[in-house]
């Protein structure tokens, strides 16, 4: 019975946690299939050991909040990756930030119309708005604009590998040669799942996909509460 | 002491952008302002972040895949509502990926090679 007071404490919860990640990262090492997304594979366990163990999304939560609270300083930690890509910047500046501004706008416009044209809630169509931004961003921004947090994450976890699983085809079906525009495309769509899988093609498109998680975050950050209210009666 | 002394800059720089969206209350979370802060400050200095800095940030950031399962994990509390609605979010998960991609993609190579054309025809002169 002593132990039963365990399944709600930290002792418990922050190990389990990694365990769960580290699993994922074997699986993702093991099958080298964008779908074994560690964070994907380790929200999956959790949810499957809360409904096992009867503990509550609440009890749960606060006992990793030490792994929630680290996501702020980590959000800002990615300034330094950005800065060191903007390097590949000087030539180009206009026709990259002219494509991350289209990206951005068709992003958040078409992920709030397509769920509500669907038949989806407002609540879920704020909530997939920011999913092709940086995880740690996206979640803050679905916070501001009042959508959920959670759905965010996950939304933006799939929109990763997606974009991840699909970009080879589509650039290749419109005829996009370009590493540049290959770089750009996959951070824009989808921030760092989709930029680790351009990383062997080379720097270069390495750098750009940096470029567009930093520059498309920032962006659609200031865009979505414009669009959340333009959006308010729909 | 680096280590910690770059984690405290980290912090610093968040809690400036903490306070900058209170007091200001500005569209952007806390934790965006300040990167937004770290990235313009590391630009004007006009050399390399220190080495410490970079580590710490990597190290942190190794982890990043780690750091957003407490708040994902949120989804069990939310399963009836993705089963209810798992139509309209399937179909914006994939065009919106697929239009998003499409349109980066296309505006930068179109204003590439306008650029190339623009640059050949000025050398040719």
């Amino acid at each position: 019975m002593m132990l039963l007071t365990l399944s709600t404490e930290p002792l418990l919860w922050l190990p389990l946690t990694i365990l769960f990640y580290l699993a994922g990262v074997w699986l993702q090492r093991r099958t080298r299939s964008p779908l074994a997304n560690p964070t994907l594979v380790g929200i999956v366990l959790v949810g499957i050991a809360l409904l096992l163990l009867r503990v509550s999304y609440a009890q749960y939560f606060s006992a990793v909040q030490l792994l929630h609270f680290l996501l702020g300083p980590a959000t800002v930690a990615l300034a330094i990756p950005m800065v060191q890509s903007l390097e590949h910047l000087r030539r180009g500046l206009l026709p990259t930030l002219a494509a991350l501004f289209a990206g951005s706008v068709t992003g958040a416009v078409s992920a709030y119309a397509l769920v509500r044209l669907c038949g989806g809630s407002r609540f879920i169509a704020l909530s997939m708005l920011p999913k092709s931004l940086t995880t740690p961003i996206a979640m803050g921004v679905s916070d501001t604009i009042g959508g959920s947090a959670s759905l965010t994450a996950v939304f933006a976890i799939l929109a990763g590998i997606l974009t991840a699983i699909a970009l080879p085809m589509l650039l290749k079906t419109l005829r996009v040669p370009h590493l540049t525009a290959t770089g750009l495309a996959a951070g824009t769509a989808g921030s760092g799942i989709a930029a680790a899988s351009v990383i062997p093609l080379g720097p270069v498109p390495a750098a750009f996909a940096g470029i567009a998680i930093g520059v498309n975050g920032l962006m659609t950050a200031l865009l979505a509460p414009v669009l959340a209210r333009i959006f308010v009666h729909w | 002491m680096a280590t910690l002394r770059s984690f405290l800059i980290l912090l610093a720089a968040q809690l400036a952008g903490e306070a900058l969206h209170r007091a200001l209350h500005l569209p952007l979370p806390g934790p965006v302002l300040g990167m937004a802060l770290l990235a313009a400050i590391l630009l004007l200095r006009k050399r390399e972040p220190d080495t410490a800095l970079v580590q710490t940030s990597n190290g942190l950031l190794r982890w990043l895949g780690l750091l957003f399962i407490p708040a994902g994990a949120g989804v069990v509390a939310n399963l009836g509502l993705l089963r209810s609605a798992w139509l309209p979010i399937t179909v914006a998960l994939l065009l919106s990926t697929a239009l998003t991609v499409a349109a980066t993609a296309l505006v930068m190579q179109w204003l590439l090679r306008r650029g190339e054309r623009v640059s050949i025809t000025v050398e040719q002169r």
